[in-house]
């Protein structure tokens, strides 16, 4: 009994120092910013998640303004032209440019409003999301693939798998994104191009190399989960008749997938932390959006902690998301 | 029913055994085989061999129900729903209750409908005495419970042949009674049985037939009152006077 006590006693003053620690260290962040004559300019961020933008209605003939009618909340501006015919430009209820009776050319302002739409932030985090999403995917299914012919007793499958995975994990992300931009991309746009078709974007050579990175690490996660489970569960599934197929997919690998998950959720939170590379192949992901608004804000303290806080959000909502499948995988 | 034809298995890794040498027998349907044998005597192996989870030499032929087990153009998997086996350390499936690990092979294999394959698993756990169980997990069982729900599951295929590899030496001694009892009423039912055990008492009161191995070899066999009480063999006397 005074065992707990005290020990909660010290428990106290540790919960403490952790938070007297944190408060310390930004204590100490902000005098130093204010030592190099920092201003912190918070309000500035938000315009790059959501900007309002000026959005101009502009003529697309020559001739008249006719008519002005507003309803409620938008305007219909109808311009007749020499010959008789009619255009007619909707517009929400902004400020309307021009009058009835008026002379315009093509190209002439009718009506401007604001819109609001996403910054560049938030257009470059919806990116990362998408790129990391598709190559999780691809990266998920060729893990799969390779990890169970990395397990295969044929040995082209097995050799093949195991060249897969010692090519990739020898070299670095970055040098394989740029063989997949630059030597791979330039030859398939080429041969594409000499057939006739378009060039395929350097996103999906992004997404590619992310999604070829990961799956010679998810094809060892997953070598190493149908290997922990037990031979007797294949020799009982066999045993009845099952085959490899089968025994597979309703007893191996439904096993295997709880003892997967942990180290996959590790391997998919790299993933989207890695994908902050593919900037340098001109995908305007959030690391690169960052470092553009940046450029033009000279706000880099405020934005560089955004982008952390960001990434954070993302890892950590999709590491929420695996623990919740372990849980109702677990029995 | 099953005929065995110079049956030899040596293995390589980690060093060479030659854990069968050029077995011959043969086994009539409806018969129940008893093999007995020190440890290491090949007896697993032998049973392995018969659903060709084990690759025996070449030059051995198996024969189950007129198909050629080996035999590269024989399909095993057809041969396996064929032949139930049970194993020493049950083996059920963690993952799927024990209704679902009687009935999932009858669905995978036998592509039985749903509703069909579970009201054959029930009857099948009731026939074990276990049907009040059907919905727990294979962990929340007792040995004895577990090996006779892997009983039912081999069951369920409607087996030509049962195999059974030590079915009672990883249970408690309270537990074992049940397994034998579950085994004696199929004897009784006429299925095809061979059973590797240590069950002396269960050899000479079910057995038609005990084969005594050692060394990869088939010592002797013989209906169990010869075996037991005038056995031919110096090296037969010498195993049951170590183990009666
Ligand atoms: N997978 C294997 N790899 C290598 N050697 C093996 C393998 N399985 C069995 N052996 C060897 O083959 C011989 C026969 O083994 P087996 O398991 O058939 O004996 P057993 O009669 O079943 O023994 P026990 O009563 O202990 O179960 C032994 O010497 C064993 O070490
Ligand atoms: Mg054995």
């Amino acid at each position: 009994m005074s065992l707990n006590v005290k020990k909660s006693r010290y428990d106290l003053f540790w919960k403490s120092t952790y938070f007297v620690i944190i408060g310390v260290g930004i204590l100490l962040l902000w005098y130093a910013t204010k030592e190099v004559e920092y201003v912190w300019r918070w309000y500035r961020v938000p315009q790059y998640f959501i900007a309002d933008v000026e959005v101009n209605v502009r003529a697309e003939i020559e001739g008249e303004v006719a008519r002005i009618e507003r309803s409620g909340e938008t305007v219909r501006i109808t311009v007749e032209g020499r010959s008789g015919e009619k255009e007619t430009y909707p517009a929400p209820a902004g400020e309307v440019r021009v009058y009835e009776g008026d002379f315009i050319f093509p190209g002439d302002i009718l009506a401007v409003y604001e819109e609001t739409r996403p910054g560049i932030l938030l257009q470059g985090l919806w990116l990362t999301l998408k790129v990391s999403f598709i190559a999780i995917a691809f990266g998920i299914l060729i893990g799969l693939l390779g990890g169970l012919a990395r397990v295969s007793r044929n040995p082209c499958l097995r050799w093949l798998s195991i060249t897969y995975i010692e090519f990739i994990r020898g070299s670095p992300l970055l040098v394989q994104i740029y063989l997949w931009y630059f030597v791979f991309g330039t030859i398939i746009n080429n041969l594409l191009a000499e057939m006739g078709f378009s060039p395929i974007s350097s996103l999906w050579y992004g997404v590619a190399s992310l999604a070829i990175f990961a799956g010679a690490y998810v094809a060892e996660i997953v070598r190493a989960g149908i290997q922990s489970i037990h031979r007797g569960q294949t020799e009982a599934a066999r045993s009845l008749g099952m085959n490899y197929i089968q025994s597979m997919t309703h007893v191996i690998l439904p096993q295997a997938m709880r003892r997967i998950l942990p180290p996959l959720a590790g391997q998919f939170i790299s993933l989207i932390k890695d994908s902050s590379l593919l900037g340098i192949i001109a995908i305007r992901e959030l690391t690169k959006a960052t470092r553009e608004v940046v450029t033009t804000s000279l706000q880099p303290y405020e934005l560089w902690f955004v982008c952390a806080v960001l990434y954070l959000i993302l890892t950590f909502s999709l590491s929420m998301f695996v623990q919740y499948l372990e849980r109702r995988t677990l029995i | 029913m099953i005929d065995v034809r110079n049956l030899s298995k040596t293995f390589l890794a980690p060093h060479e055994v030659r854990a069968l040498h050029n077995i011959n027998t043969s086994i009539e349907a409806a018969e129940v085989v008893v093999v007995i044998g020190p440890s290491g005597s090949g007896k697993s192996t032998f049973i392995r061999c018969l659903n060709h989870l084990e690759t025996p030499d070449e030059g051995g032929h198996i024969y189950i129900d007129g198909k050629d087990v080996l035999d590269s153009k024989t399909d095993i998997n057809k041969v396996r729903a064929e032949v139930g086996m049970v194993f020493q350390s049950f083996n059920l499936f963690p993952h799927k209750t024990v209704l679902e690990n009687v009935a999932l092979a009858q669905r995978v294999v036998r592509k039985r409908p749903k509703a069909q394959a579970r009201e054959k698993a029930m009857a099948l756990l009731n026939k074990v005495g276990i049907g009040d169980k059907a919905s727990s997990y294979p962990d929340q069982l007792s040995g004895g419970q577990q090996q006779r729900v892997a009983i039912a599951r081999a069951l369920a295929m409607d087996p030509k042949v049962m195999l059974f590899d030590e079915p009672t030496s990883a249970l408690d001694p309270e537990m074992i009674g049940e397994v034998l009892e579950a085994m004696k009423t199929l004897a009784k039912e006429g299925m095809t049985m061979v059973v590797v055990t240590h069950e002396m008492g269960f050899a000479r009161e079910v057995a038609d037939r005990v084969i005594f191995m050692d060394q990869g070899a088939i010592v002797e066999e013989g209906p169990p009152e010869h075996f037991f009480t005038t056995p031919d063999h110096e090296r037969t006397k010498l195993f049951l006077s170590q183990i009666l």
